[in-house]
């Protein structure tokens, strides 16, 4: 109960402060927005249920060895949007570092924090932990759900899988 | 006792019907419904996008319609402490003239682009009436996207007019001054060696980039306003003229001597079969093209030395005359193409003329005499009608879609609703006071939606709460839908609007431009990731590549930097995300601070003058840790050895005893 009443706090601290303006849906956002309607709000809570949070990514199947060309592409774009608040190692700095977050979440809560980040802080249990951990909101950087697929196998990399 | 009041009272009623550009007392003649009708709750949005030109601001405002609400201010052809546009080094060549930088011009009037003569939402033109030139906005961005000055103009208040699938801006010149090789000549010499221009700029119908296709040479007039032909009457263009007296001095007398002054007919398709021909004459001019990219997010200024100019006077039937009473200001063209409606600013009735009447003048050589050459059409062969006694001080008129005209009265402060056919005037409204332009939505185009229009009133007075002797700009937005105009809302605008437009919201809302994407960012300086961050220097110039996000500046330390170095700040805004702009300031700069949209880069340029330590920061609040968004930069004296070095959460063990 303390801890909801902390994130609470949290959250109206946020709204307060100016940044999140009115909700004003890109399209992707739409399209999550519309299935979560479509698709009945119990859906949606089994799917944060079982870790694999919100958004349009409910299944991803992961290949061993890992897709090799997914990786260089994954890198750049951690290099252009990620890196400024995302360390390769455990070091937290304004995120937290990315040292072994493949073994830490699912792969499809990942995707769905990196592609539809608002709705996460909004409503993922897990997402509001670490919200009230950074004290930041993790900003929308605009990736599409391919972009965030290459960001992941990166990141499996970085955790040691071959 | 009694008496005296009422005598007072009368005295104050006879100073009040006095006073003139004053009609009313400042009471109100909103009534009714008017509150509800503007009223836009929160969280909704207004019908329309007003894009109001600013005046002697130089810049454009954006309002929302009915509410009256300001959203952005526009900078065209003047600074920006906003963004600062005309400061960062990206941009000031948007600025640049012939004659150099200028800071500051005078922007008159809007055309939006149309295709087939409907609004198409692509882009807005404007004029810089006194350094003269004509801009382009993108209307998915709301920024200035290219500047082209006007060779052999004297000021350009003709303009932006377009024609109706916005083949060409159109730029005629408010003062003839002379034009080739003898320009040192005595004033007096006005009406042998002082010519008009009238220069059709050739927009690009994919990227919009503009190019002088040609200039018309004129006999040496003032030219007011302009508006192109549509339908029927695609392929003219009309200018209403004034000074045809060739008055040189003291011109609130000596230029409105004549009974008649003229609307000039411009067969620009007739000037295009010329130009094929090689008719054109290529002379010589010196003239600043200006082009902003979004993928390099910088300017480039290009000089400019040669026109094609084509001589009327020469080349028959490219123009002809048409007389007008007097002085006439406004030349509108209603929906149809079929009316051509002028405003002789002093006179009092409102000459209609007929395109076809002027084609069947033209075909049958119905001429009164003519001007310095050009053959001038018998006023009667032209006319359509007169509008009589429609008020005083004519100016503008727009139209709505049910065949009606609305004419702006300066003198006597009101707007006149008018019949185009039967030319019977329907009704007429206050405007407090002294309206100049007016606007519709869509008005000037084949389509206009006539349910408001605006006025844009020169005089303020008593109508907002005074702020010193300088006074906000009075508008007033009436409900037209119906048959009596209804007032329903004042609104304040800034600089001093002259025309505007407006457009439905729909055209352009949903394309509106939310970030810059990163992957597309070419400028030479971005720093695309926190990673590609560093500091470099090439003699005297320090070149640092620095990336903003919520929090922090990257590098936020610096040292190695010199008394006498040119230090360039090329800040790079990593977000992605819609309405997350980062400011960057530094103490000292002398030109100005820089706001960076996401997905941007822009440079700020620094001359550090003494040694120490230079705080700089964030100046756009963009999180709980907007206040820590900070940095330091250390400045050695000149010729010192401090190694160039940066870093960010870089912790190094202290050197000396300080703070332990």
């Amino acid at each position: 109960m303390k801890k909801l009443f902390s994130i609470l706090i949290i959250s109206v601290l946020f709204i307060g402060c100016g940044p999140e303006k009115p909700k004003e849906k890109t399209e992707n956002e739409d399209d999550s927005y519309e299935s979560i309607h479509d698709e009945a709000k119990n859906a949606i809570a089994e799917n944060a249920n079982e870790g694999k949070g919100i958004g349009q990514v409910k299944e991803v199947k992961l290949n061993t060895p890992l897709e090799q060309e997914r990786i260089p592409r994954g890198l750049a774009i951690y290099e252009m949007k990620c890196q400024a608040c995302h360390k390769l190692d455990d070091q937290r700095v304004v995120g937290p570092g990315w040292k072994n977050v493949t073994k830490r979440r699912k792969p499809e809560w990942i995707m769905n924090m990196v592609t539809n980040v608002d709705m996460m802080l909004e409503k993922d249990p897990e997402a509001q932990k670490l919200l009230e951990l950074c004290l930041m909101r993790m900003p929308n950087q605009n990736v599409s759900i391919g972009d965030a697929r290459d960001i992941l196998e990166f990141m499996r990399q970085n955790d040691g899988e071959k | 006792m009694k008496n005296k009041v009422l005598w007072g009272m009368a005295g104050i009623f006879i100073a009040f019907s006095l006073s003139n550009c004053r009609p009313n007392v400042p009471g109100s003649v909103a009534t009714g419904d008017a509150a509800s009708k503007v009223y836009v709750a929160p969280g909704k949005y207004d019908e329309f996008y007003n894009i109001v030109s600013g005046g002697f601001n130089g810049q454009i405002g954006i309002y929302g319609i009915p509410s009256g609400r300001l959203f952005r201010i526009l900078p065209v052809f003047s600074l920006s402490p906003e963004s600062g546009y005309g400061f960062s080094e990206e941009t000031k060549p948007m600025l640049n003239t012939s004659h150099g930088f200028v800071p500051w011009d005078d922007l008159h009037h809007i055309a939006l682009s149309t295709t087939n003569g409907e609004h198409d939402g692509r882009w807005a033109f404007a004029n810089g009436n006194n350094t003269p030139r004509v801009a382009r906005i993108d209307l998915r961005t709301f920024r200035t996207a290219e500047i082209l000055e006007l060779p052999n103009s004297g000021g350009n208040h003709s303009s932006p007019f377009i024609t109706e699938n916005t083949e060409y801006v159109i730029a005629g010149t408010r003062f003839s001054i002379p034009i080739g090789d003898n320009k040192d000549v005595p004033i007096s010499t006005y009406k042998e060696n002082f010519k008009g221009t009238v220069s059709f700029i050739h927009v690009d119908s994919v990227s919009g980039r503009l190019k002088i296709a040609f200039q018309l040479l004129t006999p040496g007039v003032n030219f007011d306003l302009a508006r192109a032909g549509k339908g029927p009457s695609h392929g003219w263009f009309f200018f209403s003229c004034y000074n045809t007296e060739q008055a040189y001095t003291l011109l609130e007398v000596n230029a409105s001597q004549k009974d008649k002054d003229f609307i000039m007919a411009v067969n620009w398709k007739k000037a295009e079969e010329y130009i094929k021909a090689g008719k054109g004459k290529k002379t010589n001019a010196k003239y600043a093209h200006n082009v902003y990219s979004d993928e390099t997010h910088s300017a480039t200024s290009t000089i400019l030395t040669e026109v094609l100019q084509l001589d009327p006077a020469e080349l028959k039937d490219i123009i002809y005359f048409i007389p007008c009473p007097k002085s006439p200001h406004g030349c509108d063209v209603n929906p149809s193409g079929e009316y051509i409606v002028s405003s002789g600013k002093l006179a009092a009735l409102i000459p209609v003329f007929s395109f076809a009447k002027v084609m069947k003048a033209i075909e049958n050589k119905d001429f009164e005499g003519d001007f310095a050459g050009i053959p001038v059409i018998k006023y009667e062969s032209a006319l359509h009608g007169e509008v009589k006694k429609p008020g005083l001080g004519p100016l503008h008129t727009e139209f709505d879609e049910k065949g009606n005209a609305y004419t702006s009265m300066f003198v006597s402060s009101e707007i006149v609703k008018w019949n185009v056919e039967s030319l019977e005037v329907l009704d007429r409204v206050p405007t407090y006071y002294s309206i100049g332009h007016l606007s519709i939505p869509g008005g000037p185009t084949r389509k206009p939606h006539g349910k408001y229009v605006i006025a844009y009133n020169k005089i303020t007075k008593d109508r907002y709460l005074p702020t010193g002797p300088e006074l906000t700009q009075s508008a007033q937005i009436y409900d037209i839908s119906g048959d009596k105009m209804q007032l329903l809302l004042d609104f304040p605008t800034t600089g001093e609007p002259h025309y505007a437009e407006a457009i439905p919201a729909e055209m352009l809302m949903p394309k509106s431009t939310k970030i810059f994407k990163l992957e597309e960012n070419k400028h030479p300086y971005a720093a695309l990731g926190e990673g590609k961050t560093k500091v470099e220097r090439k003699g005297k110039e320090i070149h640092v590549y620095m990336t903003a996000i919520r929090s922090h500046l990257t590098p936020d330390n610096i040292e190695g930097i010199r008394v006498g170095d040119e230090v360039y700040f090329h800040v790079t805004n990593l977000e992605q995300d819609w309405d997350v702009p980062h400011g960057f300031a530094i103490k000292g700069a002398l030109n100005s601070e820089i706001l960076i949209m996401p997905g941007e880069t822009q440079t700020l340029k620094w001359l550090p003058l003494t040694p120490g330590i230079t705080p700089f920061y964030c100046t756009d609040f963009c999180s709980a840790l907007h206040q820590e968004m900070s940095g330091y930069a250390r400045v050695s004296p000149a010729g010192s050895k401090t190694e160039l070095k940066f870093s960010t959460g870089k912790i190094e063990p202290q050197a000396s005893s300080a703070g332990q």
